[in-house]
């Protein structure tokens, strides 16, 4: 499956990162999979997206829970909770 | 269009003669604006910049308008919010709500807010003396949200 991800705000700055176009393996199904499938890449990844951290993740530009399945072409975004208004 | 993202600042007096332009069945407007603080968190802020999500800000926003259209009996809605460097005092965002009567225009007003401050992705990032720092999202905000949940 293949995805864009894009990452925003303190996530962007960390991974020193805006932007990736990624090719995952067959067992990768959801968001969640995503993240654990990013952490294993060890330092900056392994800290940034760590499973205790509070994270929003967005497929196709919509703020999704992890347990939603990928979509093949999908844009998926990982970001921290907002702070507008 | 009753949403717009934009760096450079608005004219609340402009903006709501248009928003009630030729629409004699309006007899209500409520305003919201936030603005600058020149302190968060117990340390002063010299300056702010707000990274967005573009393509998505504009549809969550949307979609909280349609909410807000949905639930109450709405003339028109506006949002602005401005993105890029911010000073103290600037204007941030303003949102406006126009109906018949003030009941729906305020409540719309405050759910628009509410929902904006939870789910459009914006990020503020002040400059303190003592370095710049993401600012944290408010567990008041989720509360505040949650409190305009269907019962």
């Amino acid at each position: 499956m293949k995805l864009h991800l894009r990452f925003f705000a303190s996530i962007r700055e960390s991974l020193g990162l805006a932007h990736e176009d990624i090719d995952l393996p067959e067992n990768i199904k959801t968001i969640d999979d995503l993240r654990s499938h990013l952490i294993t890449r060890g330092h900056p990844w392994t800290e940034t997206l760590a499973k205790d951290k509070v994270l929003r993740c967005a497929l196709n530009q919509q703020m999704v829970s992890v347990e939603t399945a990928l979509i093949d072409g999908a844009e998926v975004a990982f970001f921290p909770p907002v702070t507008g208004g | 269009m009753p949403v717009r993202i934009q760096e450079h600042n608005f004219d609340l007096t402009q903006e709501i003669a248009l928003l009630r332009k030729d629409d004699a069945a309006i007899g209500a407007i409520a305003i919201f604006i936030g603005t600058v603080r020149d302190l968060n968190e117990g340390a002063a802020v010299k300056a702010m910049t707000l990274e967005h999500y573009p393509g998505m800000t504009e549809k969550s926003l949307h979609d909280i308008v349609d909410q807000a259209k949905d639930r109450w009996d709405l003339k028109d809605a506006l949002v602005i919010h401005r993105v890029g460097p911010l000073m103290p005092q600037d204007q941030i965002v303003l949102v406006a709500v126009t109906s018949a009567h003030r009941g729906e225009a305020f409540a719309a007003c405050e759910f628009i807010m509410d929902y904006l401050k939870t789910l459009a992705p914006f990020w503020k990032k002040e400059d303190t003396p003592e370095g710049a720092r993401w600012v944290d999202a408010r567990v008041s905000d989720d509360q505040a949200m949650a409190r305009w949940a269907k019962k």
